[in-house]
């Protein structure tokens, strides 16, 4: 057990330094380095850098160092909380993102949330009744939520609401809240408007989490446990509930470490249609302003949060699978 | 057979099909067989020729696509009253009463047969409350005394195992467990000992007969094994693509085996006394494809002795050729 | 147990030789009769059973027509449009689609209205009125603009015409956008480069997948686990991200050839992985086979059976994950194109014609900008029902 959990956080963290060098390299990218940028956008602003801040930032990033020192220095700076400035911002990268990341990862769980809630009982259904009427509907609905992208639905979504109920229904917040301060108000308010981002963010994970759970149960029902099982004499329901469909559900958890990641991509882009105070519009922003610093720092934190939510997935599966908590391999 | 032997499970002219989208695979096609009270009968014949399909159609648990088409399967109940199964709803009330509570079912993969993640004692207590309407606490306490009875060793420990955590042998018996947990009238046994060792084997073969001579139970012994029919059964069936191609007594059967796919199964068994190193006997040929039965006596096409324009054609019926012996096969019809 | 035992099972060897042990009353040693249906089984290659399994498969096939249509609009897109999509003309912005009607008098003769364009007074919008009196009458195969089919080509026919005036002035099949373009003449050459794109995209992912996939499954051991732990990692990012972090730092002055090859590398290279994992997979059994089957047959029928039965079973695994891969390359595609980071105009793509439709107002206003979303949901759809017959066909069981 103790193995299991030495393993994954190991893969997490490699994961991680992954992220962090695929970030690193696209802040790298653009000619110059983001020093040039960032006197460029300040002076654009009409503001001014003096040569000591130049030099200041040159020595804390290690710019006229070799290309390895910068990303250890620029780690070390991410390590201990220092995310850098924002340039079109001209504040530091860790208030601009704050509470839009927290939003990303608000919404994400609740698309999460809806996928499972929909994706189960769904998949259940179709592995059990395989070949009914009901299964040809859901593998059709789904094989077209899954046809769809996140963003195409999101401005059908949106057109849909805006023709047939005159309701802008993009946005997280009614315009009273939007720059209020956190309150048991504001987060009702928050609950109010998450269902439609995460069902627009969530419907082609679904649709691709109940083929997943259709096909496991499939495996599963044809396997002796389960006629042993009815040959004890339970009701078919009790049966399929009890044991197939508990044991598909291990590997049904464990296809989190795909779909979250899916789904956070999803979200980056389906918050610029739907107009989320996440940190996908932000993204989009710094990329298009070439303020590299900031996206790369996005990517990173995007990639971390991806990264712990898998690990946290795998914690879970650890507690409800047996055959991995008492396993010692 | 027997007349003074009364019947527990009588078995007649039953067919089970499949049906596929490539053709319907016959798996049973007309089998009868009776199983005696307190009998062990054994069920023998090459790999793919129904033995479980009609082991799961006795239990009614034959899976989609799957289906009984035609016969009966009369169970008889305490007071002798015959109750046809075939006629029952599946997952109706009588027939989950009487499955597990009155037939047990051991499968052959110990390992597979449990859920991987429940514990072995949530299975067998699970099976005492359902059929003994006992509290939780009562269950619990059968469930150890029936792993005692199977001679799990510290059995108060073993019952929160899992079935991966015991060893192939006492998963087995753990097997066993559950499906004596109900004090059943019958027990089915598909290959139970197919996937252990030789020495485990024989302590799971001595233990159900043990089991047997305690609680008067009769049991259906699937085998490949004719070694594991010699020693532990009374009858035997002979099946060959999903029919029954010769019923009768161990002692008949070895030694006056009457139908030539009998007789050539039984050749297939190196004797003792056989030098080493000769090449075993094989059976010409092998089993025709599922979808495509042979026409006559599905054996014809293998058969040594086959007359020619007879068992191409006709199929033989299940005759009583004395001594409690029945054949099918056309080289007895007139002697019948 | 006393006795020595012996399993039924093994009985299946056809055995041509005749061993010392066979006492009297040896079976016949006759062929098992087979009827025709099995020997056609059992000569039909993989490639034969693999379409007569997908010709079952009703959506699929239904698919794969559709697939061809598309594909054929791809090859004859200039000729299927009628007009210059890069043509624009303020006058003519945001036109809505117009209406073709095929009869006129009760007999056949396809035509259109005359639309004429008007800034309403008060609100200084264009509007856009439809004259009845004035009768268009519809033509084909009729000259335009001249193009060259396929890039080689030369031709300046067209499938859709009118009589008497500018065909630019005259037709709006699907609308104009903004700038006053065709929509419909811009749609034939989004599907060209959407379509050609995820090709491209598919290819590249399959060299990868092929490439790292055969490593992994021929070497097994050390680089196995490595490379195994790099898709695992690579599978476990958020991509969209990466993607635009990577399109984003493209310079904005390369020309769209270079644009359109970069963005196509960057889809591809995180989009290799499914593929990997499916060739080690079949790498793996295909050598697990190769060892049942040496042990079993002799010579020259063993590479008759691998080039018979095993290469095409592995190819057409190969086939239809690679069908299954480029929808989401579609995907990828139009998703970037609509954020304005993938291809930049000039080029026309599906994604490209639909950032037009990014805000609710432009939505509000002239909904038809939201057409192009209709072609790729059919496009996706198609690739993943053949690429699901596909799989189907080539592993019924798995
Ligand atoms: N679920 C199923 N679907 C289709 N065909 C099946 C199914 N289960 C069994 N069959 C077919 O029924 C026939 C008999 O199968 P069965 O499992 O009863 O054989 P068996 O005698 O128990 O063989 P073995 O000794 O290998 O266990 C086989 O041809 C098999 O292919
Ligand atoms: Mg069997």
């Amino acid at each position: 057990m103790l193995a299991y959990i030495l393993r994954r956080l190991i893969l997490a963290l490699i994961t991680v330094i992954a992220i962090s060098i695929l970030s690193f390299v696209i802040i790298q990218l653009p000619p110059g380095d983001f020093i040039t940028s960032y006197i460029a956008s300040m002076s654009a602003g009409g503001g001014t850098v003096s040569e000591a801040e130049v030099e200041a930032l040159r020595e804390q990033y290690g710019l006229d160092q070799p290309i390895t020192v910068q990303y250890l220095k620029w780690v070390s700076q991410i390590v201990q909380g220092n995310f850098g400035m924002a340039l079109e911002w001209n504040r530091p990268v860790k208030d601009v993102i704050g509470d839009r990341l927290t939003l990303t990862v608000i919404i994400s769980l609740a698309a999460v949330i809806f996928t499972w809630a929909v994706a189960l009982p769904i998949g259940i259904y179709s592995a059990v009744k395989r070949y009914s009427i009901g299964d040809y509907i859901f593998t059709f609905i789904g094989f077209i939520g899954l046809a769809i992208p996140g963003f195409m639905l999101a401005l059908i979504v949106l057109y849909v609401g805006f023709r047939y109920f005159n309701a802008n229904v993009g946005g997280l917040f009614s315009p009273e809240y939007a720059e209020a301060p956190w309150s048991w108000a504001k987060f009702q308010d928050l609950l109010a408007h998450l269902p439609i981002p995460a069902v627009v963010l969530g419907l082609s994970g679904t649709a691709q989490m109940i083929r997943i759970m259709r096909s496991n149960l499939l495996d599963e029902l044809r396997k002796p446990y389960v006629m042993t099982a009815r040959a004890r004499g339970l009701t078919e329901m009790r049966v399929i509930l009890k044991y197939p469909v508990r044991v598909a559900m291990n590997p049904f958890i464990s296809t989190i470490g795909y779909l979250l990641p899916y789904i956070v991509s999803g979200s980056i882009i389906v918050s610029l249609v739907l107009s989320l105070p996440t940190v996908g519009p932000l993204l989009l922003k710094a990329l298009i302003a070439q303020d590299m610093f900031l996206a790369g720092t996005i990517i990173l934190l995007l990639g971390v949060m991806t990264v712990i939510g898998t690990f946290i997935s795998d914690l879970l599966l650890m507690w409800v699978d047996p055959r991995i908590r008492l396993e010692r391999r | 057979m027997n007349d003074q032997r009364t019947p527990l499970l009588s078995v007649r002219d039953l067919k089970t099909y499949f049906f596929q989208d490539e053709g319907t695979v016959k798996a049973v096609d007309g089998a009868s067989f009776d199983v005696a009270r307190g009998q062990t009968l054994g069920i023998v014949g090459e790999s793919g020729c129904g033995k479980s399909v009609t082991a799961r159609s006795i239990l009614r648990i034959v899976e989609a696509p799957g289906r009984i088409v035609g016969g009966q399967i009369l169970w008889y109940d305490a007071k002798g009253q015959p109750t046809d199964l075939t006629q029952l709803d599946p997952d109706g009330h009588q027939m989950r009463s009487l499955r597990g509570r009155e037939i047990g079912l051991i499968f052959q993969e110990p390992m597979t047969s449990f859920s991987p993640v429940h514990t072995v004692g949530n299975q067998i207590i699970e099976a005492i409350r359902l059929h003994m309407g006992v509290s939780k606490a009562e269950a619990r306490r059968r469930a150890i005394e029936a792993l005692r009875q199977v001679g799990i060793p510290q059995p108060e420990r073993r019952i929160d195992d899992y079935a991966f955590q015991l060893s192939g042998g006492l998963r087995q018996r753990a097997m066993i467990a559950v499906a004596l947990s109900c004090d059943p009238r019958l027990l089915i046994a598909d290959e139970p000992t197919t996937a252990l060792d030789v020495t485990t084997q024989a302590q799971i073969l001595d233990l159900l007969r043990e089991l047997q001579q305690q609680r008067g139970m009769a049991i259906m012994l699937i085998t490949h094994n004719l070694g594991v029919v010699a020693e532990m059964c009374d009858d035997v069936v002979v099946m060959y693509l999903g029919r029954v191609v010769e019923v009768g007594s161990v002692d008949a059967i070895f030694h006056q085996a009457k139908h030539p796919y009998t007789r050539a199964l039984l050749r297939s068994i190196p004797a003792i006394t056989t030098p080493p190193r000769v090449k075993l006997h094989t059976i010409t040929g092998s089993i025709p494809h599922p979808y495509n039965r042979p026409s006559g006596c599905p054996f014809h096409p293998r058969c040594p002795e086959r007359l020619r324009g007879l068992c191409e054609v006709a199929e033989p019926a299940l005759r009583a050729v004395g001594n409690g012996q029945s054949v099918s096969c056309f080289l007895y019809e007139n002697r019948a | 147990m006393a006795e020595p035992e012996q399993d039924l099972k093994p009985h299946a060897t056809p055995s041509s030789s005749q061993g010392e042990g066979w006492g009297e009353g040896d079976f016949l040693d006759e062929d098992v009769t087979t009827t025709e249906a099995e020997e056609r089984i059992s000569v039909a290659t993989a490639g034969q059973l693999m379409w007569w399994r997908f010709r079952k498969h009703r959506l699929a096939m239904v698919s794969a027509v559709v697939l061809i249509i598309f594909y054929l609009v791809v090859i004859f897109a200039p000729f299927l449009a009628y007009v210059d999509p890069e043509l624009s003309e303020a006058q003519r912005s945001l036109m809505p689609p117009q209406p073709v009607h095929l009869f006129r008098e009760g007999r056949f003769e396809p035509h259109v209205y005359a639309v004429k364009g008007a800034r309403d007074p008060k609100t200084f919008k264009r509007v856009y009125v439809t004259d009845p009196n004035t009768v268009i009458p519809l033509r084909f195969f009729v000259k335009g603009f001249p193009y060259k089919l396929l890039g080689v080509i030369p031709s300046d026919i067209h499938l859709l015409g009118v009589e008497g005036v500018p065909v630019e002035e005259a037709l709006f099949i699907l609308g104009t956008d903004l700038n006053g373009r065709d929509l419909w003449s811009r749609l034939m050459f989004a599907t060209q480069m959407s379509l050609t794109i995820g090709l491209a995209a598919v290819a590249i992912s399959l060299f990868l997948g092929v490439l790292l996939g055969g490593i992994s499954g021929y070497f097994s051991g050390t680089v196995d686990t490595l490379i195994q732990r790099v898709i695992e990692i690579l599978r476990s990012l958020p991509t969209i991200p990466l993607w635009m972090g990577l399109a984003a730092a493209l310079p904005g002055s390369w020309p769209v050839q270079r644009v359109y090859l970069a963005i196509t590398i960057i889809i591809s290279l995180l989009g290799w992985t499914e593929l990997a994992r499916v060739v080690r997979g079949r790498f793996l059994t295909l050598r697990e086979e190769d060892f049942i089957t040496a042990a079993e047959l002799a010579g020259c029928s063993r590479m008759r059976i691998i080039f018979r039965h095993m290469v095409p079973s592995f190819l057409s695994h190969i086939i239809a994950a690679t069908t299954l891969a480029i929808p989401a390359m579609i995907i990828s595609e139009t998703s970037l194109s609509f954020l304005g980071l993938g291809l930049r105009p000039p080029a026309i793509s599906w994604g490209v014609l639909l950032e037009q439709a990014q805000n609710i107002q432009a939505l509000a206003i002239s909904p038809w900008l939201l057409l192009p979303a209709i072609p790729v949901i059919l496009a996706v759809l198609a690739f993943n029902f053949v690429g699901d017959g596909l799989r189907d066909a080539a592993d019924p069981y798995g």
